[in-house]
């Protein structure tokens, strides 16, 4: 009697069930048939005029049609679900190639990304980086570089002066007398900084520019060092494969003095229009700090020697990023500099 | 530093190498070379041709037919030149062949001009005639050219032969950068013992002979005197009689036109001869201008005028050196001569003059009387005083040589002794350790043979010759080892030197990270000079008393524009901005790290203080509260946010005054920001609103810190209470909110503007505004008591601001 109740219940439960048309109408279903107040709990209800034999057995039939409608309840449910979920996504459907909205984040200037790598290298070869003043004494831009008062390379660098002692440098290379003066050695360093001289603006010319002056002193220093040195800073800045030729020149602050070339990083040295066919490029200057120089500084030129060099930044800028006019790097039009 | 391929191998018979190869191997042994010139580029098939007949052409007026023989056949040519007769010979361009120019004076094509046969007005023509010009010269090189047609040779040229080659322009012509301190390569000489060391090639200098054929002693002639030695050490005169002048022969015209020195006459070809042949200027005076038979070498005095040989009046003073005779100035000592004493073509008997002057004087001289010649160039790198006499012989070999004249026997020279030759101790295993390498001594002894470096065994000391003024110590002889041993051949080794820690200061720490933070804001980098107009001071409107004002100086700028050393930096920043502006680029935000120079007194007298400021602006997007939102991103990127607190008494011309504050940290003033004054704005043609931010970076490096501490995740829960007010006017946010911290305490997390508001619900002079306070005890859950006895102290504050609460 109870049995065939309960079969009438599971079959009209599972009909409304698959009749049903969404997640709150088999909720309605749930509570109809298994509510506090549904179908089921009121057979469940109706127990106590079951024979006390056979309640158990009762209860256990109820129980499963519990369960086979609560399963049920539950296959749809999830069906039921997941079919709005597609739904939903397939209403959320965009076009990924509309544009992107980026985050607005400003951009560093070539020269400082120059410098941020000549940075990098150094002081991963444990260089320190140090500064100097930009107006300078003249005995620091030039005496104590071995360049005295009528010294033609005086004239060569066509100096901004503020007065007879005081003038604005014209390289990096003074900061090197200032780390010597301090005594303390071993030296290895690299001066970033501003120089100044008194040339017009033009394509290639600038009154004021960039350099990094590097320094190292100490016992056993050597000429092959310097080499060996900037052949790895060229490899680092330039790519692994970069070649380096080392060409006699003349500094008055070091002796031997040289020139560095590298193979053009752009053609791989088989010349092009960039290093104008020939294959090299002019990267910086360099040489064996000269014994003045060090002895007017205090150090002793019979036991320590040392190796400088200065490389312009701007150069590298212009070279890496192939900018064609160094004016660009001074008007800041935001086109430019959005570029890096 | 020019010279032509052929006018080296004068001095290096042995000399074989490609244009390419001499350009490649001078510079690696350190004569740098700039670039090489083929004279003969494009030149192709052309021969010496002798017109046979000239005939009209029947149908143009303004051409002929020629027949001309060029060695094995006779062809026709059609031509427009008129300068030519029958029997001329000329150059001749082939069928097929190639000029380097037209004859109109335009630039030559970089692939030159083909020539082919053809038919002019209908009659064949099987080649061209040329000019000097289609030929790549000028006249000024080949002064027989005439002025406009066909180049004519002499009568005894031979008919078919290589034009190029007779005209000599199957040469090269080198550029060298000669460095400062070599300045025996200011001579062909002197870079063709470079060429000869750097090829291991016999080195032949001009055997120098003199052939004193004229009459008396060069006493009888002139008598020198040197009043100022520290100017003019050393000065050798001779004298030539029976001049004759007469152009040079082509050799040497030849010579002088490919180092780009225009021939004039055998007199003064003689002169810049020895001058780029040794490296030595000389002058050439008409001795019969000379008074008293007197050179007198002396400073002129302060004010004292001359005219130099250019017919220009010179203005002098007393550190010029001049040159006299016995009665008046006679020329401006290594720079020029006078027009008084000036050789001209009647000259009879000349005065030679060979001197060693000073250099820096020399330079510095020619720069004030604003005269720079090739002479004052050779002068004031300062020349060896032994070359002076070797040349002077030198030039009156030449005059034997050409016929010019008379050589007078004797040669005066006075001036201070010439110094012995210097000595010092060949240290080859120094050398070795400075170079890192290991050459034997042998070898270097050998290298510096090349160079003349002569070796004393006995001494064990290297002698060094009088024109190699740079060789003074060890490091200068190992660099001549280097050179010629190779750099290459140096080993490429790393430092040993102990170990080093490297890296950057806290400073440049500090400083990039307030770049990083105004790049993560959108600012992008931007560079200006240093230096600027004075006019700057006016355009930012500040006051004639303002201390910005007080810039230090450039005395010899490029012009106004750059003459004071800035001491603020918005000018560079308004003026980027303004370019942008100008541009139409929208939404631009820039910032620029860069020095203000900050006299302590002027004038100068001892260093400026250079301070680094980090300069901010943008237009477009954002307003006032964008750029305090960076200055905040910034200081609290090195801890500082804690303890600032905006001043709007700035005080700044410049800005608007109703929307500039200063930035203060902990009582200090670290920088300003504020809209730029519309008024400033019009000063740099920007039309709309532009926001600047200041940080002097020095006040942030003292207090910046990098430790943060970690303080825990609250655990327990936070409590909010909302204040709602009416507030005058002219109370500022700032002081309200400093006042409900103090009074809040430290369990008072939060403080949030949530609402701000003036307009018509609100009574005139008053604004609206409501804050979101957030309490919380870290250690427990907060009691309302707690809260509101805080609550009642912040209450009564806001009442003593006069700020009415909103229920």
């Amino acid at each position: 009697m109870i049995s065939e109740q309960l079969d009438k219940i599971r079959e009209e439960a599972l009909k409304q069930i698959k009749g049903s048309d969404g997640l709150e109408k088999l909720n309605e279903i749930r509570v109809n048939f298994l509510g506090k107040k549904g179908e089921l709990t009121s057979i469940l209800k109706s127990m106590k005029d079951v024979a006390p034999e056979d309640r158990p057995k009762v209860g256990q039939l109820v129980n499963e049609t519990r369960e086979a409608i609560e399963k049920v309840l539950e296959e749809t449910k999830n069906k039921m679900e997941a079919a709005a979920r597609d739904a939903k996504l397939k209403a959320e459907v965009i076009d990924v190639t509309l544009p992107a909205k980026k985050n607005k984040v400003g951009h560093c200037h070539p020269n400082t990304i120059a410098l941020e790598e000549v940075e990098r290298i150094f002081t991963g070869m444990g260089y320190e980086v140090v500064e100097g003043p930009e107006v300078e004494k003249d005995y620091y831009n030039f005496e104590a570089l071995n360049i005295p008062a009528d010294h033609p390379a005086k004239d060569e660098q066509d100096t901004f002066y503020i007065n007879g002692d005081l003038l604005l440098r014209t390289q990096t290379s003074s900061t090197q007398v200032h780390e010597m003066e301090k005594g303390k050695l071993p030296i290895k360093m690299i001066a970033p900084g501003r120089v100044f001289r008194a040339d017009e603006v033009d394509a290639t010319h600038s009154p004021s520019f960039h350099q990094v002056e590097g320094l190292v002193i100490d016992k056993n220093v050597t000429f092959a060092d310097l080499k060996g040195t900037l052949a790895e800073f060229a490899k680092q800045l330039f790519g692994p494969e970069t070649k380096t030729k080392f060409r006699p020149h003349h500094f008055p602050f070091t002796e031997p003095s040289a020139e560095m070339d590298v193979s053009c990083f752009k053609c791989g040295g088989k010349g092009c229009r960039f290093c104008k066919g020939e294959g090299w490029i002019e990267i910086l200057g360099c040489g064996m700090v000269h014994p003045h120089v060090l002895e007017m500084s205090g150090i002793d030129p019979n036991e320590y020697t040392g190796f400088a060099f200065g490389v312009g930044l701007e150069r590298i800028a212009l070279l890496k990023y192939e900018i064609d006019d160094m004016r660009l790097l001074y008007e800041n039009d935001i086109r430019f500099l959005n570029q890096f | 530093m020019n010279s032509s391929k052929s006018w080296i191998k004068a001095y290096v018979p042995d000399l074989s190498c490609t244009d390419q190869e001499f350009f490649d191997d001078m510079t690696l042994s350190g004569t740098k070379t700039e670039t090489y010139t083929a004279l003969d580029k494009n030149l192709e098939k052309i021969v010496v041709g002798q017109i046979k007949t000239i005939e009209q052409h029947p149908d143009a007026d303004k051409l002929v037919i020629c027949q001309v023989d060029i060695g094995k056949e006779t062809i026709q040519i059609v031509t427009g030149a008129k300068n030519m007769k029958e029997g001329d010979k000329v150059p001749v361009v082939l069928d097929g062949g190639r000029v380097a120019g037209g004859h109109d004076g335009s630039p030559n094509p970089a692939e030159g001009i083909k020539i082919k046969a053809g038919k002019l007005r209908g009659v064949p023509s099987a080649g061209m005639m040329c000019s000097i010009e289609e030929l790549g010269s000028t006249k000024d090189f080949y002064p027989e050219a005439p002025e406009d047609g066909l180049y004519i040779f002499p009568e005894d040229t031979e008919v078919g032969a290589d034009a190029v080659e007779v005209l000599g322009l199957h040469d090269t012509v080198f550029e060298f950068e000669v460095t400062s301190n070599r300045v025996d390569c200011y001579s062909i000489l002197g870079l063709a013992r470079e060429a000869a060391a750097t090829y291991k090639l016999p080195f032949k200098a001009p055997v120098v002979k003199v052939k004193e054929d004229g009459k008396g002693n060069v006493k009888d002639f002139i008598d020198v005197e040197i009043k100022d030695t520290d100017l003019c050490s050393n000065y050798c005169a001779r004298v030539a009689t029976d001049i004759k002048i007469a152009p040079s022969p082509e050799w040497m015209q030849r010579r002088l036109a490919s180092v780009g020195i225009r021939p004039i006459n055998n007199l003064v070809d003689i002169t810049n001869y020895v001058m780029m042949e040794y490296g030595q200027p000389m002058h050439a005076y008409d001795l019969s201008t000379i008074a008293g038979n007197k050179i007198v070498v002396k400073r002129a005095k302060d004010g004292e005028t001359f005219v130099t040989l250019d017919g220009q009046e010179r203005k002098l003073d007393s550190e010029v050196l001049m040159i006299c005779d016995a009665e008046k100035e006679v020329g401006l000592a290594g720079i020029m001569g006078g027009e008084n004493s000036m050789i001209t073509d009647d000259v009879k008997t000349v005065l030679f003059e060979a001197a060693t002057f000073n250099g820096p004087n020399i330079r510095k001289s020619a720069k004030r009387v604003g005269l720079r010649t090739d002479a004052s160039g050779f002068f004031e790198k300062g020349l060896d005083p032994a070359n002076a006499l070797d040349a002077i012989n030198r030039a009156c070999q030449l005059i034997n040589e050409l016929g010019c004249g008379k050589v007078v026997p004797g040669v005066v020279q006075v001036g201070l002794p010439i110094k012995p030759l210097k000595r010092f101790a060949l240290e080859a295993d120094k050398i070795n350790s400075l170079l890192g390498t290991d050459i034997s001594k042998d070898e270097m002894i050998e290298i510096l043979k090349r160079e003349e470096v002569e070796y004393d065994k006995k001494t064990d000391e290297v002698i060094i010759p009088s024109f190699r003024q740079d060789l003074n110590q060890m490091c200068d002889i190992a660099e001549e080892v280097a050179r010629f041993s190779g750099y290459d051949k140096i080993p490429t080794t790393l430092p040993k030197t102990s170990a080093t820690t490297g890296g950057i200061s806290f400073k440049m720490r500090v400083e990039k990270k307030a770049r990083e933070v105004a790049q993560f804001c959108g600012f992008s980098q931007g560079y200006t000079y240093s230096f600027e107009s004075p006019k700057v001071f006016d355009k930012l409107l500040l006051p004639e008393d303002a201390k910005e004002r007080q810039a230090i100086k450039i005395s010899n700028p490029l012009g106004e524009d750059f003459s004071v050393m800035r001491t603020i930096s918005l000018n560079g920043m308004l003026t980027s901005l303004a370019t942008n502006y100008n541009r139409r680029n929208k939404d631009v935000r820039l910032y620029e790290m860069g020095n203000i120079y900050v006299a302590k007194s002027l004038p100068l007298t001892e260093l400026p203080d250079e301070r680094m400021q980090l300069t901010l602006g943008f237009y477009g997007d954002g307003d006032f509260y964008s750029m305090k939102g960076v200055i905040e991103e910034l200081l609290d990127g090195v801890n500082m946010l804690d303890k600032v607190e905006y001043d709007p008494n700035a005080g700044k011309s410049f800005l608007h005054p109703g929307r500039q504050a200063n930035v203060i940290y902990d009582g200090e003033v670290i920088g300003y920001l504020g809209e730029v004054h519309p008024a400033v704005c019009d000063n740099y043609d920007i039309d709309t609103r532009v926001y600047v931010a200041v940080i002097d970076m020095p006040e942030v490096v003292k207090y910046a810190k990098f430790d943060t501490i970690y303080t825990g995740i609250a655990k327990f829960p936070a409590v909010t209470r909302d204040i709602s007010m009416v507030v005058p006017k002219n109370v500022l946010a700032g002081d309200i909110e400093k006042m409900i911290r103090q009074r809040g305490g430290k369990k008072l997390e939060e403080l949030t503007l949530f609402d701000i508001y003036e307009g018509s619900q609100i009574k005139e002079g008053f604004k609206s505004m409501a804050y979101s306070l957030l309490f919380r005890d870290k250690e427990k859950t907060m009691e309302d008591d707690e809260i509101n006895s805080a609550m009642k102290k912040i209450l009564k504050g806001l009442q003593d601001l006069g700020i009415e609460l909103r229920s």
